[in-house]
């Protein structure tokens, strides 16, 4: 017999299912980052914290969690291309990102 | 330590928007670079700003030519001539380079202010934070686009300069390389179908490869539906219309219906293929999106041709052995 116990983390973190950025809202300083750096526009600025507004626009570049200083912002980022990720199947390497090796 | 600074200026010469079109072309990609290292463009004083850029070519000139008339320093990180957004997503636009740069070029002895500008699309592989805890630098992220700096630098980013978009102009710029990315093959496929069938496979073959590589990122937005994959599927489709109608009006009987289905079963995957593989040019596929596709639309897409291919190749060969 399997314990069917949902996983509950101390705080809670808004998620989304379309992709990997979660926000603790908790742990956010409202320093203003995360809304500075994000090229769609998925945080906004809000009155005691950073808002997450649009989840859905988030293309995981990773920008936000690197310029986050208390951890408040999670996302499992890399690149979304898939000439990288069938090219890196088929060699049965890492996951390349751009950069020298690059659509060559 | 300190090394010698260099001098640049903001005037592109011809020379420069040579290699920005050799560049642009795919000649030689990773040979487009700038030495890394500290600039002065102008001339700058102890309170001048500092901007930092990547050793692209492309990214050095954008940020110079869009600084004219200013007296500033930059400071080129070593990015192994690669792009600020992709150095950054790859790490080598990042925390620890520019902490270095900072500390090698002895930044901190030309300036009294303690600020850089970095560009915004830098920030997935800056920490801001941290570059101020290690080099007293505080990190201030100007506008995406370097054109928009004077602007930025008279009253600060608007919602609009910190936005990426990805209009006909950027799209458009991208095609020379995406063709030249499956010329070899392209040209490879265009002869054996020539040789198997005549004009009219080599011609759809040439088709479909440039349907994918150039029409494919122009038409972007304006095809339905939302993921790469299928609108590569709708524009394989609609090219595809001509020959089909080509095949039955030619072919008789069933042969041509054959044909028909055959050809748009074989040029709609290869486009939708080529249509995929352009997510990693746009700015806005995301790594969750991309594998998402890969696992929905493969299996179909090798369906798809696979049956297409039998259809053709077992009339084809029937038919001219006299047995169907």
């Amino acid at each position: 017999m399997t314990l069917d116990i949902p996983m509950v983390t101390a705080e809670a973190a808004d998620r989304n299912a379309l992709n990997t950025l979660s926000f603790r809202p908790s742990r956010c300083v409202n320093c203003g980052r995360c809304w500075e750096v994000c090229p769609h526009r998925v945080f906004a600025p809000g009155e005691k914290r950073a808002r997450l507004a649009a989840p859905e626009r988030c293309m995981e570049c990773g920008a936000c969690q690197r310029n986050c200083p208390t951890g408040a912002v999670a996302v499992d980022s890399g690149v979304g291309c898939a000439a990288a990720m069938i090219k890196a199947a088929l060699t049965g390497s890492k996951e390349v990102t751009c950069g020298p090796d690059c659509c060559r | 330590m300190t090394v010698p600074e260099m001098v640049t200026t903001s005037q592109l010469t011809a020379q420069d928007r040579r290699d920005h079109v050799l560049a642009r072309l795919g000649y030689r990609r990773m040979d487009h670079r700038v030495e890394p290292g500290l600039y002065r463009l102008g001339r700058p004083d102890r309170s001048s700003p500092v901007f930092v850029s990547a050793n692209y070519a492309l990214s050095f000139d954008a940020l110079r030519s869009a600084l004219s008339g200013l007296d500033a320093f930059i400071l080129v990180l070593d990015t192994k001539g690669v792009n600020v957004w992709c150095a950054a997503g790859k790490g080598t636009f990042g925390t620890d380079e520019l902490v270095e740069r900072v500390e090698a070029t002895g930044l901190k002895d030309l300036v009294d202010h303690r600020r850089l500008v970095l560009p915004q699309l830098g920030a997935p592989g800056v920490a801001a934070h941290e570059v101020k805890r290690r080099t007293g630098f505080v990190v201030e992220y100007g506008p995406v686009r370097a054109s928009d700096i004077p602007a930025y630098l008279r009253s600060g980013a608007t919602e609009e300069m910190r936005q990426v978009r990805f209009p006909l102009r950027d799209r458009a710029v991208l095609v020379p390389v995406e063709v030249k990315n499956v010329g070899l093959m392209a040209i490879a496929a265009t002869v054996v179908l020539y040789l198997l069938g005549g004009t009219v496979p080599a011609l759809a073959a040439l088709t479909a490869a440039l349907a994918g590589t150039a029409l494919f990122p122009l038409l972007l937005p304006l095809l339905p539906t939302k993921d790469f994959t299928s609108k590569g599927l709708v524009l394989g489709d609609l090219v595809a219309v001509p020959f089909a109608l080509y095949y039955l009006a030619t072919s008789p009987g069933w042969v041509g219906g054959v044909y028909a289905i055959g050809t748009v079963l074989l040029m709609a995957p290869a486009v939708a293929y080529l249509a995929l593989n352009f997510t990693g040019c746009s700015t806005y596929a995301s790594r969750t999106g991309v594998r998402r596709e890969i696992f929905r639309y493969i299996p179909v897409l090798v369906a798809m041709a696979l049956s297409g291919l039998v259809m053709v190749a077992a009339t084809a060969v029937g038919t001219s052995m006299g047995w169907l």
